[in-house]
């Protein structure tokens, strides 16, 4: 039987997982922007604009909140088997195998919406010369902050899950071995 | 182990190599020109850092296939790969949702940032990246089943004790 320690490493990384997932949602849901520019002037009176920059636009942003609820409803899902194991113990459900599956489901997922968002993210910042794209991040810069910021904390939420994804797998190894001595 | 090297595991392995590299040489041949208004509007994968990480994370995925096509079927490496296979997948993953986003937005603009579709320009440029990205999608799908059949290598899922 493992240690007493070492039952909790799992756990705890998954509320850590939970909260990264769930923070980085949320900050790119609320993020929103809005200036007022002089977008161009006639003789001499200024003519403004109101601009805003919210998430909505991008379909890469809304994917990545998406990707990042979905991980946070799966570790909320993964948390409360693991404290109620005993009482969900149906004999096809088979939980401990179906948890690290879709573990490895969701990396993939969270993988996807950290990295178009990042690139979209880095699109916005730098601009691109050769297409004519126009940088927006010098005009949107609380927006653009917003953004890393929740971009940063999806990715240590993908760090974690991955590690989480692999020592669930390395305890399933103990309990499931394959027996090699039969050859299929 | 033996399951290792049986036929659907090493013809799932060939085809993914073959998708990756697919996906990687028809992304470095993508190139073409176009004069709008006396602009030369000249359209490569370097232009964009997304399509240069999409060709680098195929070339390692496919360097990757080429290595553990030839792994011999008893070695212990195998844990190893099971690792390593979902390393491959995310980033694969990761590659194909970057390029896509950046497709989007060359395909259908984005009127709120004031950026214009590029696709109506260089249309041969937007399909060879269509084509790549599909190629791109399908090593990604093949990865992630090689990754089931990974994970059976290691624990029984079939007759799993849950």
């Amino acid at each position: 039987m493992a240690k007493k320690p070492k039952v909790w490493v799992v756990p705890v990384l998954r509320v850590v997982a939970f909260f990264a997932t769930v923070a980085a949602a949320i900050v790119m849901a609320l993020n929103k922007q809005t200036k007022t520019m002089v977008v161009a002037t006639i003789g001499s009176t200024p003519i403004k604009a109101t601009l805003t920059a919210k998430f909505q636009h991008t379909p890469a942003f809304v994917f990545f909140v998406i990707a990042n609820a979905i991980a946070g409803v799966h570790n909320l899902f993964a948390l409360a088997v693991e404290f109620f194991r005993k009482k969900f113990n149906f004999k096809g459900l088979r939980l401990l195998i179906i948890v690290p599956i879709l573990d490895m489901m969701i990396v993939a997922l969270v993988s996807a919406g950290v990295s178009s968002a990042a690139f979209m993210g880095e699109l916005g910042r730098n601009g691109n010369s050769h297409a004519r794209w126009n940088k927006i991040c010098d005009k949107f810069d609380t927006f653009c902050d917003h953004g890393s910021g929740a971009i940063i904390a999806s990715l240590v939420g993908l760090l974690l899950l991955m590690i989480i994804n692999v020592i669930s797998i390395l305890n399933l190894r103990k309990l499931n071995p394959i027996d090699r001595s039969v050859v299929p | 182990m033996a399951m290792a090297k049986c036929i659907p595991t090493f013809a799932l392995r060939l085809m993914a190599l073959g998708a990756t590299i697919s996906a990687t040489i028809v992304m470095v041949t993508s190139h073409d020109s176009a004069t709008v208004l006396n602009l030369k509007f000249d359209a490569k994968y370097t232009n964009s850092p997304s399509f240069k990480y999409f060709v680098i994370i195929n070339a390692i995925a496919s360097g990757y296939g080429l290595i553990t096509l030839f792994l011999p079927s008893k070695s212990s490496l195998w844990r190893l790969v099971l690792v390593l296979d979902l390393v491959i997948l995310s980033l694969l993953d990761s590659t194909i949702s970057a390029a896509l986003a950046i497709g989007y937005v060359g395909k259908k603009g984005n009127t709120h940032a004031g950026w214009l579709p590029i696709c109506g320009q260089v249309p041969k440029f937007c399909d060879r990246v269509t084509g790549a990205l599909i190629s791109g999608f399908i090593a990604a799908i093949i990865y992630f089943l090689l990754l089931l059949y990974s994970l059976h290598n290691v624990i029984n899922l079939l007759n799993a004790k849950a």
